[in-house]
């Protein structure tokens, strides 16, 4: 269970500190913030877009006074921070929810798109102390593939595998495709994932039938982000009080709703 | 041994309603979906207020919604519902998996539209509802209802006229005095008040010179206005039968506990279910029956305005 800190929830202001592009659509902004650089892989904040939106992202990193996120530019808030250069006014509160637990056996991990970034930061803590890391990532196309060299830095063996939807680069299918095969060569004792819901629903799936350990980071509409407003429920959990990160048996309790519906702005239920 | 849940003391009925115990979910918090009301009486709650929920479907405003002030949060969420008739159906799946008085918080833009919700959500399956006549950050409704004497007691009036269950009437705070609001209520026919709604509020970013939440103005609720909403129970029970329900900062059993001497029949939680999550509820209830079995009363209901010198 995670604590709830007023000081954590308190909307900070401070500067971009620096913005670098990962791919067409996705940039990694850094700012300087005292909580969120003691935060746990898995956790993620409320970033406030002046006059725009507040919205929640993962943590890319975290450390030595700086916090990281990956942000891919989707709707009108995203498109705006992608227009914020170093030195621009931005808010911050959090860090919250709880993190992924650290499992020191096989793991596997499996991304897609900017659900890569909470999986790269727990590999970079994992990587030390894990017996064996391996990687599955996934994108549209070879341009947004994240992460792949910082990912393939830090493989056990063999380097990540990689899929692409229009097979520009790697395998051309979806992330899961390569998985069973995997699943069937090699032992893991845990895995994580993060990504499209789908996505992680399949991987979910794969994991149940195989008695694999496994923790999810999901995503919904958050509003407070402390645990009061209902926004981001799945069944009876709290994504960002009681999450992001699920595990299995958590996740087995939700299954009319994963990969398949949300609830929208209106608390009325929609597809995810 | 812990001190159950539920025991004897703690039992109490008013206006209609029958409590297992005297506390309850204030609305706004959570209470979208049944599942989520279960885990807010799984925590120990003796009856749950759903969100408000109107005629038609509503999106709430951009965020920033929230915003952390120094002894409390200030929000402006926007009456987000899917509207009743979508609604009606979460009402009455929830009747089937609660244990306890499920209460639906209605809002409208007319009388009119208070008394449809209102018999929509009843016919759903709402054991009571609570009118928002209170909420401080959505035009043409709440408090702008609750503000109007006139207006008041008509939407009272025709949703007392439109259903045969307890009619709670939630009281905004933001008035020259809410006494005279809670008698109008009470003679239209409201059977409880619930006294207070968020106290109306704002918070400004030095750095950027600009208002945080995309509304400008919200409402403040937590241990902040927690003395402003007992001495508003207390004014409203020396001059007005109606039982009243306390909400407002109530974070621990004390804090409950005074309310109930304030003249408080009930108490309603929210803002402390972030402070201290969903148990929050089974805190409460075992501190203030300790506290009553300690004062050697038999029933919460004996010290219901008992802080009242005449």
């Amino acid at each position: 269970m995670s604590v709830y800190l007023t000081s954590a929830n308190t909307l900070r202001t401070t500067r971009i500190l620096s913005v670098k592009t990962e791919s067409p659509t996705v940039k990694t902004f850094t700012v300087k913030d005292k909580f969120c650089a003691k935060a746990k892989p898995g956790q993620f904040l409320m970033l406030w877009i002046p006059r725009v939106d507040e919205i929640p992202l993962s943590i890319l990193n975290a450390g030595a006074g700086k916090v990281s996120v990956a942000v891919k530019a989707v709707g009108e808030a995203t498109k705006a921070l992608h227009g914020m250069k170093s030195g621009d006014t931005i808010g911050v509160r959090g860090p919250f929810g709880n993190s992924f637990t650290e499992n020191r056996g096989g793991i596997l991990m499996v991304g897609g798109g900017t659900g890569t970034a909470p999986l790269l930061f727990l590999a970079k803590k994992l990587a030390a102390k894990a017996e064996r890391l391996s990687f599955v990532i996934g994108a549209k196309t070879k341009n947004e593939l994240l992460f792949l060299n910082e990912l393939d830095a830090l493989c056990s063996e063999q380097s990540a595998i990689a899929t692409t939807e229009d097979g520009s680069y790697g395998m051309k299918c979806l992330a899961t495709e390569p998985l069973e095969k995997l699943l069937d060569e090699e032992k893991f004792d845990m895995i994580y994932t993060c990504g499209p819901e789908p996505m992680v629903r399949k991987v979910f799936e794969l994991a149940e039938q195989r008695r694999i350990a496994l923790e999810a980071s999901l995503e919904r509409l958050m509003r407070c982000g402390i645990g009061l407003c209902g926004s981001c429920v799945i069944g009876k959990y709290r994504v960002c009080r009681d999450g992001p990160v699920f595990n299995a048996a958590q996740l087995s309790e939700v299954k009319d709703e994963l990969g398949i519906s949300k609830l929208g702005f209106d608390g009325g239920r929609i597809p995810v | 041994m812990k001190t159950p849940l539920s025991t004897n003391r703690l039992n109490i009925s008013f206006g209609g309603l029958k409590l297992k115990n005297p506390t309850a979910l204030a609305s706004g918090i959570l209470g979208y979906s049944a599942e989520s009301l279960q885990r807010i009486v799984e925590g120990g709650a003796g009856a749950v207020v759903t969100k408000s929920v109107g005629a038609t479907p509503r999106t709430g405003y951009a965020n920033p919604t929230v915003v952390q002030a120094k002894c409390g949060l200030i929000n402006a969420i926007g009456l987000p519902n899917p509207g009743i008739d979508e609604y009606a159906e979460e009402i009455g799946y929830a009747k089937t998996v609660l244990t306890v008085p499920l209460i639906v918080s209605v809002f409208g833009y007319s009388a009119d539209e208070y008394a449809l919700v209102a018999k929509k959500a009843v016919k759903a399956g709402a054991d009571a509802v609570e009118l928002n006549v209170s909420c401080p950050h959505v035009t043409q409704t709440g408090s702008e209802i609750g503000q109007n004497p006139k207006l008041l007691a008509e939407v009272v009036a025709k949703v007392k006229a439109s259903v045969q269950k307890p009619v709670i009437v939630k009281l905004s705070p933001n008035v020259t005095d809410i006494v005279e609001m809670a008698k109008v209520a009470a003679k239209a026919g409201a059977d409880v008040l619930t006294a207070i709604n968020t106290v109306k509020a704002m918070a400004i970013n030095v750095e950027t010179a600009l208002p945080v939440l995309s509304n400008v103005k919200g409402g403040l609720s937590g241990p902040a206005i927690k003395p402003i909403a007992l001495r508003c129970v207390y004014d409203i029970y020396e001059k007005v039968k109606t039982p009243v329900i306390g909400c407002g900062g109530i974070t621990d059993w004390r804090d409950a506990v005074e309310f109930f001497l304030a003249g408080a029949s009930a108490v309603q939680i929210g803002t402390a279910i972030a402070l201290k999550n969903y148990s929050v509820f089974k805190d409460i209830n075992r501190g203030v029956d300790a506290y009553l079995k300690k004062k050697g009363f038999g029933s919460v209901k004996e010290i219901v305005g008992l802080s009242h010198l005449s």
